[in-house]
């Protein structure tokens, strides 16, 4: 602890990280650019959402960290033990405790409150980047809010698919004004983006930072007679019988069979402690 | 007067920073809640809750502009210990402090550009009194309205219209703090 300053980052470019939240804050939804630093681990481990944990992190704060769901994946233990080693934080596997929560595309089940932080890992914050490859164009479109392109995309799966096909990073429009790539969570969270808590977003390989404050409008975008719909897989839960909460699909054996189970893993042992049990769930 | 300069600091910078930015961030993140911030204090006229945003944001990387009252020598040469941060005219400013009236003409500072709304001024206004009473508030971070004493509906109703760009409010008093980003509609 006393080897590290407090929470890893040195001082100015907490502040750094810290203005661009401010401005992020301030212009929901638009990528504020940041000097992203290197960080003991490599892009794509979710060194975005590092840096911004460490800008908000106070001491007081109980800290959980979740990679799709899950507590206990590699990445999510080992930012887990990054924090409690370099910012002495308590850290929790539970939603309801947790100050701050740094996730790898998922929202957790349980409704977020008031005061609670959702720091988002996010690879590519760029909405528009696979149908536009120039940095140029795509903040020149950001500008004039010229999103047709978007919607020809999602038109393209209804004519060849019969339906939006795009399942995860579903793009949103934040209050009326920037088309947002939500990170790579599953169509079924969008509906949660409009929440209580404070959501951060963060792409370090790309340098960009942006911000949903509380309550503010994200509507994903849809046609009139094709209607956004936050899918999941049919099915309930076989370990805690929800039949409301995002599924995985696992494979069990050779013969092709295969259950599904509750990808938020907080949620589905919560659960199971209050004595729910799924098809192949043991009572615990 | 030397020894004013050197004090008022943070005791130990990276915790009291870290509490004190999760004071403004909350306060930016849902404008018209009024935070506290402690921890620091400036010189008169610089109030507690201007000196801890000042040590918490500021810093070789951001000019600031000083209005009137707030540009003394004592303020000053606080802010260059402190901060390092260089001292600039109106326009060129990303931070700039001082009493609502003393911050005129309003219009001169950087609004940021279409395809960089970030680059816009940050204003630091000290307020005479804050308190949940006044101008009515709506949009993102408030669930359905929320009242706060603001310097000049007029000025925050034009800012808003000018959405993405315009500049975002800190608005202090005492050690108490409250935001009024450009996204906030006023009436």
């Amino acid at each position: 602890m006393t080897d590290y300053n407090f929470a890893y980052l040195d001082e100015q470019t907490k502040r750094m990280i810290r203005r661009a939240i401010l401005k992020g804050l301030a212009v929901p939804g638009y990528q504020v650019p940041f000097a992203s630093r290197e960080m003991p681990m490599p892009y794509g481990w979710g060194t975005g959402g590092v840096q911004l944990s460490a800008a908000v992190m106070t001491p007081d704060d109980t800290f959980k960290v979740i990679d799709q769901g899950s507590d206990d994946t590699t990445n999510a233990v080992s930012i887990r033990r990054f924090f409690e080693r370099t910012a002495g934080v308590a850290v929790t596997e539970e939603t309801q405790e947790a100050t701050v929560i740094q996730t790898r595309h998922r929202i957790p089940e349980t409704p977020l409150e008031a005061g609670q932080i959702l720091v988002y890992q996010v690879p590519i914050p760029e909405p528009l980047r696979f149908l536009e490859p120039s940095e140029v164009e795509t903040r020149k479109m950001h500008s004039l809010e010229e999103y047709g392109l978007m919607h020809v995309k999602l038109y393209e799966d209804i004519s060849q698919h019969g339906a939006i096909a795009t399942a995860y990073a579903y793009p949103v429009m934040v209050r009326d004004r920037y088309v947002m790539d939500p990170s790579p969570i599953p169509k079924f969270d969008n509906p949660k983006l409009h929440s209580p808590a404070i959501q951060l977003f963060g792409a370090g390989r790309e340098q960009r930072i942006y911000a949903v404050p509380p309550f503010t409008k994200v509507v994903s975008l849809d046609f009139e007679d094709y209607p956004f719909e936050a899918s999941k897989a049919e099915g309930a839960c076989a370990l805690c019988g929800a039949d409301n909460s995002y599924l995985d699909e696992v494979i069990m054996d050779d013969a092709g069979h295969r259950m599904f189970v509750c990808s938020d893993s907080d949620f589905c042992t919560t659960r199971r402690a209050r004595g729910h049990v799924g098809t192949e769930g043991v009572p615990s | 007067m030397q020894a004013q300069m050197l004090e008022g600091g943070f005791a130990e910078a990276p915790r009291d920073a870290a509490i004190a930015f999760r004071a403004a961030m909350r306060a930016m993140a849902m404008p018209g809640a009024i935070e506290t911030l402690t921890g620091a204090a400036g010189p008169a006229p610089l109030s507690p809750a201007a000196s801890v945003l000042l040590l918490t944001l500021c810093d070789p990387d951001t000019p600031i502009h000083l209005a009137w009252a707030h540009d003394t020598q004592d303020v000053q040469e606080w802010i260059t210990f402190h901060t390092g941060a260089p001292f600039v005219a109106a326009d060129q400013a990303m931070f700039a402090l001082g009493s609502w009236e003393a911050l005129a003409p309003h219009q001169d500072y950087a609004i940021g550009t279409a395809e960089y709304p970030d680059r816009a001024a940050t204003l630091i206004v000290e307020m005479p009194a804050l308190a949940a009473q006044g101008a009515c508030l709506s949009g993102p971070g408030i669930e359905t309205e929320a009242q706060l004493t603001v310097p000049d509906i007029a000025f925050s109703q034009v800012n808003a219209r000018l959405y993405p760009l315009g500049v975002d409010m800190f608005l202090t008093h005492g050690n108490r703090v409250a935001a009024l980003p450009r996204s906030t509609q006023v009436r």
